[in-house]
């Protein structure tokens, strides 16, 4: 053991006298470990939270009995089964507005309510009473008591059908829904004696079949083990673990650059070691004993990191996830114990797989070869045809997942080719490139330049692979939130067409509002409009309705529709539909759809199509009247307004001061649209930041790798200096050299990072989210990013050059000394 | 205490196999020192290689006491060097990111033979004691052998095993470092094998032996 002791403490002198390479090991590691750590944090955090909702009160992890067409159905059904010996418990949900905000209401009945389908034990126990007891109470997540701006205790009004009974705050409870008792929801949602769905409990005993109580009247929906939210959200979470495992791999390269150099240093160290007795066995075992401590040591900070990035992204990934899917994510990052376990199992993997390479080589260390400082390039060298040949079978493998597959996974997995086959092929391309100058250069000093180049590449390559890998995915997620915002500002353009947005508080109050623009000459037209929400194939929908109208005609964004469309509309027998609910429905025009209602179903002709860019539920748009028609209870509050330009502020300050509508019920459409693009930038923000992280983390594996090969440099700059070129000279053709590089690189990252947006765009989003962009190419953004690329370049070789410049003659001197 | 017997040794180049050493008869008493010459390329390291266990033999048989180096497995074969040998390198060989006192004592602290009286004998008597905090690239060449020497002896070797240690020293400090390390052999009575090219410093030895195309001549 004490054996053992001196020989670790030997191998960590090593680090003593070169910290620099420590640091390197150390920054490589905690990266790695903190950028996957932080998503994977992320990801735990959202997950935990769809399992919340999923659990809340029978979602979908238990099983329920739902209406055969999936509208509500009556409750006399509920008290069939119950008589028949069904452990069913009845629920309604619907929506309603509080103060201009749109929330799930979800009616429980708590004395039936099955132990194993709900979330807040209280209510089954010792809260019943206060529950049912009037004036009962409104259960709410802290979050959403938070959004709704109101304290324990208020009863708030809901448009147009009374007020809730008190509100109380419920930690387990997921944010975005409010819990009644049914007798309560069925009043506010003016839904008497319906429901939407029985929770089934788990209690045996002999029960009749399903047909022989409700007849074909229901229908049976088994427990799912995954949610609907977690399918939904599944890419989403798949796109955040990417850039985890990319910045994770670029991380890796860090290590490995570090971990190899710092083998080829300690290569005559580890001879000695073996000469003076110590065998391979020990010396092997304490190499990793060495590596898994410096591991855990950087996986503990590593994991602080990653906390801290998490807990930072985490309010733009809860508003990604709200934006772009519906999911409500706490804003309190909670982790367990197997999120740290898992981190430092990361650090320690990461750390072992990228010092693979070198703990072979040091088993396999012959005690009496001469010392062969670049003996690890030349044998890189060997490999690069090998890896040309890997490059191109990985190239052939995305072009079969582009041809031959059709889901996410095979969008990612034509994503993964693109990168992992162009990352191997880049070592051959620059050497390619590289020979090329060789070939064509006659100056002595010219030639050098070249083949000193080719010989650095083995040394630089991973690190560069590191820059090409961030680079593409900036270029290609760049293009790809660009085509998105170009398109939809465009969108919004012609969706938003109105001058003035407004909700009244009540219908009574829209109706005055409406009595009262009549007399306003500046007001040429008032669009009623409305939303119901329903359930399509199990897909929940709304149903927009909007007032017959020139407005709707001229501007609405229609990506196709049939002749006569908007005349059709008109008739309350057809319908637009939204870009995403077609694809989902794999409904084109001229197909016909069923609208489940409690009457009967509303069959709508499909005669338009149309984008709907961030709406994470399907949409139909129909003529409002027929809306109304069909949803006689939903609110009458919304509605746009067409003025002159010039008359919006006046009108504004009017209805403000006659109505007392504030800035949630009454807005202008530069303020909508500007509220739309901020929600629509922050979408985007976690990309932007883990893009920031991963070029980040590329800049210093490229820094590393240059620092680490400036040492073991010298001896190849000593004889140039010793025959009369300047020290400055040097460090200027170093520079050259390493910006050469670096340039080719990310003029090769340029076309890879077209391919990817191209990858996103075509393939990745509309299976993720159902729309397809128009791909355009941004030349001046392609341009900054390669001046960043540049700069990066310029920052990691600066260290390096100086240090040549300043180096002492005598330096350079002792590397003849050393010859031997 | 050093036998080696009828020691053969073989290494494939480009082309052909090259016979190093042809069979090669060599004793060593303890507390005798012996120089090893020859040309170059006549298998002087090869020999001390395969006695220091760094190399495997093709036939014949290496006894150190009372053990057969030459049958031993790696393992065994580093715990023998660990144990009973000290090596010196021309190259020096020192860690270098160790201090000078902390080179000294590495080989001894790995053995468990430890002993701070020796040590400091050793440091008094190789000139080291205002060297100890330096590291080995602050040394001169001079400096760097006798803290290799040190090293090599200061876990007390049943044989110091030396490969052309003053090659890449000066006369003066050759024959200075040289003196230190026969004295110091003496002082611990362990036998003294040196492989050099110089015939002036062979002859400061008790013996000399030559060995030419790969046998003693």
């Amino acid at each position: 053991m004490t054996r053992a002791l001196w020989v670790l403490a030997v191998l960590l002198s090593h680090w003593r006298r070169h910290p620099m390479q420590l640091a390197t090991l150390l920054v490589g590691l905690i990266s790695a470990t903190a950028l996957w750590s932080g998503v994977q944090a992320l990801n735990q955090q959202a997950r935990a939270s769809y399992d919340r909702a999923a659990a809340t009160f029978g979602g979908a992890r238990s099983a329920t009995l739902v209406g055969r067409d999936g509208a509500t159905f009556p409750q006399q059904l509920f008290v069939d089964l119950r008589r028949a010996g069904w452990p069913v418990s009845p629920m309604l949900e619907g929506r309603v507005t509080i103060g201009g905000r749109s929330i799930r209401l979800l009616g429980i009945e708590p004395i039936t309510l099955p132990a194993e389908t709900t979330a807040t034990p209280e209510i089954g126990r010792a809260g019943v009473q206060a529950f049912l007891m009037p004036p009962g109470q409104t259960l709410l997540a802290p979050e959403t008591l938070a959004e709704l701006a109101l304290p324990e205790g208020a009863t708030p009004e809901i448009a147009g059908a009374g007020t809730l009974p008190p509100l109380r705050m419920q930690r387990q409870l997921v944010p975005g829904v409010l819990i009644v008792d049914i007798g309560v929801a069925q009043r506010l949602l003016h839904l008497p004696n319906r429901i939407s769905r029985l929770a089934i409990g788990k209690t045996g005993g002999a029960r009749p079949p399903l047909k022989a109580v409700a007849g074909d009247q229901l229908r049976l929906v088994e427990p799912e083990a995954e949610t609907d939210l977690q399918r939904l959200t599944d890419s989403f979470h798949l796109n955040l673990t990417a850039f985890g495992l990319l910045s994770f791999l670029v991380g890796l390269f860090i290590v490995n650059s570090a971990i190899g150099l710092a083998f080829e240093q300690r290569r005559p160290m580890l001879r000695t070691l073996r000469a003076c007795g110590v065998s391979s066995r020990m010396l092997n075992s304490v190499l990793l004993l060495e590596l898994v401590s410096i591991a855990l040591v950087a996986g503990l900070i590593g994991l602080v990191c990653g906390y801290l990035i998490a807990a930072s992204l985490l309010p733009d990934v809860a508003a990604s996830l709200r934006g772009l899917y519906g999911a409500d994510i706490p804003g309190q990052l909670q982790l367990k114990p197997q999120w740290w376990l898992a981190g430092l199992a990361i650090s320690v993997f990461g750390a072992v797989a990228a010092a693979t390479a070198s703990l072979v080589k040091a088993a396999r260390l012959p005690l009496l070869v001469a010392a062969q400082p670049y003996a690890w390039q030349q044998a890189q060298h060997r490999w690069l045809r090998w890896q040309g040949a890997a490059a191109l079978l990985v190239f052939a493998s995305a072009v079969g997942f582009l041809g031959f597959g059709d889901s996410l996974t095979a969008g990612f997995a034509v994503l993964a080719a693109l990168l992992l086959g162009a990352a191997l092929a880049l070592p051959v391309i620059l050497g390619g490139v590289l020979a090329l100058g060789e070939r064509l250069t006659r100056r002595p000093l010219t030639t050098w330049f070249w083949a000193d180049s080719r010989l650095q590449l083995s040394g630089l390559s991973l690190a560069l692979m590191a820059l090409l890998l961030a680079l593409a995915v900036n270029v290609g997620v760049g293009t790809m939130v660009e085509s998105f915002s170009r398109t939809f500002t465009g969108w919004l353009n012609g969706r938003l067409a109105s001058e003035i947005y407004l909700n009244a508080a009540s219908d009574a109050q829209a109706g005055e509002i409406k009595a009262w623009l009549a007399h306003r000459p500046e007001v040429t037209a008032v669009l009623q409009s409305g939303r119901a929400d329903v359930q399509i194939a199990g897909l929940p929908v709304e149903l927009l309705g909007f007032a017959d109208h020139d407005t709707y005609r001229d501007q609405w964004p229609l990506l196709d529709s049939s002749a006569g469309a908007w005349d059709r509309v008109k008739t309350g027998n057809a319908a637009l539909i939204s870009e995403q609910l077609s694809r989902r429905l794999k409904l084109s025009l001229g197909d016909r759809i069923q609208v489940p209602l409690t009457s009967g179903p509303w069959s709508l002709d499909v005669v338009g199509i149309y984008a709907d860019y961030g709406n994470p539920k399907g949409q139909l748009g129909v003529v409002v009247d027929a809306l109304f028609q069909r949803f006689p209870y939903i609110p009458r509050t919304r509605f746009g307004l067409r003025v002159m330009a010039t008359a919006v502020p006046q009108l504004m300050t009017d209805i403000q001061q006659r109505f007392g509508l504030d800035g949630r019920n009454l807005a202008d459409q530069a303020t909508v649209k500007a509220e739309s693009l901020r929600i629509f930038n922050r979408t985007f923000a976690v990309t932007a930041a883990l893009n920031a992280f991963t070029l980040g983390v590329a800049g210093v594996a490229l820094l590393t790798s240059l620092l680490t090969l400036s040492n073991s440099r010298l001896p190849q700059l000593a004889p140039l200096w010793a025959i009369g070129i300047t020290r400055r000279r040097l460090a200027a053709i170093e520079l050259l050299k390493t910006m050469s590089v670096a340039l080719i690189t990310s003029l090769l990252a340029l076309p890879l990072g077209l391919s990817v947006a191209w990858c996103l765009i075509a393939v990745v989003n509309v299976k993720a989210f159902g729309w397809r962009l128009p791909f355009t190419v941004f030349p001046l953004q392609l341009l900054q990013l390669l001046g960043v690329a540049m700069l990066a370049a310029l920052l990691a070789s600066l260290l390096p050059i100086i240090k040549l410049l300043r180096m002492q003659p005598a330096r350079l001197v002792k590397i003849f000394a050393d010859e031997r | 205490m050093l036998t080696v017997r009828h020691l053969t040794k073989s290494y494939r180049s480009a082309q052909e196999q090259v016979a190093v050493l042809r069979g090669v008869d060599l004793d060593i008493a303890a507390g005798e020192s012996v120089a090893l010459t020859g040309e170059s390329g006549s298998g002087k390291s090869t020999l001390l290689h395969l006695i220091a266990g760094l190399d495997q033999a093709d036939g014949g048989e290496v006894r150190l006491g009372d053990t057969v180096v030459t049958a031993l497995p790696d393992a065994a074969r580093a715990a023998m060097r660990r144990d009973r040998l000290g090596l010196v390198f021309q190259q020096f060989n020192l860690i270098p990111s160790l201090s000078v006192a902390d080179n000294l004592a590495f080989q001894s602290r790995i053995v468990g033979r430890h002993d701070a009286a020796w040590q400091t004998e050793l440091i008094e008597r190789l000139g080291l004691a205002l060297l100890l905090k330096r590291y080995p690239e602050q040394l001169s060449g001079g400096q760097q052998q006798r803290v290799a020497i040190g090293r090599a002896l200061a876990a007390k070797p049943l044989l110091l095993l030396a490969d052309e240690p003053t090659g890449n020293l000066d006369e003066a400090t050759a024959d200075e470092v040289l003196g230190l390390a026969r004295d110091l052999v003496a002082r611990t009575g362990c036998g003294f094998l040196m492989v050099t090219h110089s015939a002036r410093l062979a002859a400061t030895l008790d013996r000399r032996i030559h060995l030419h195309s790969g046998l003693i001549a």
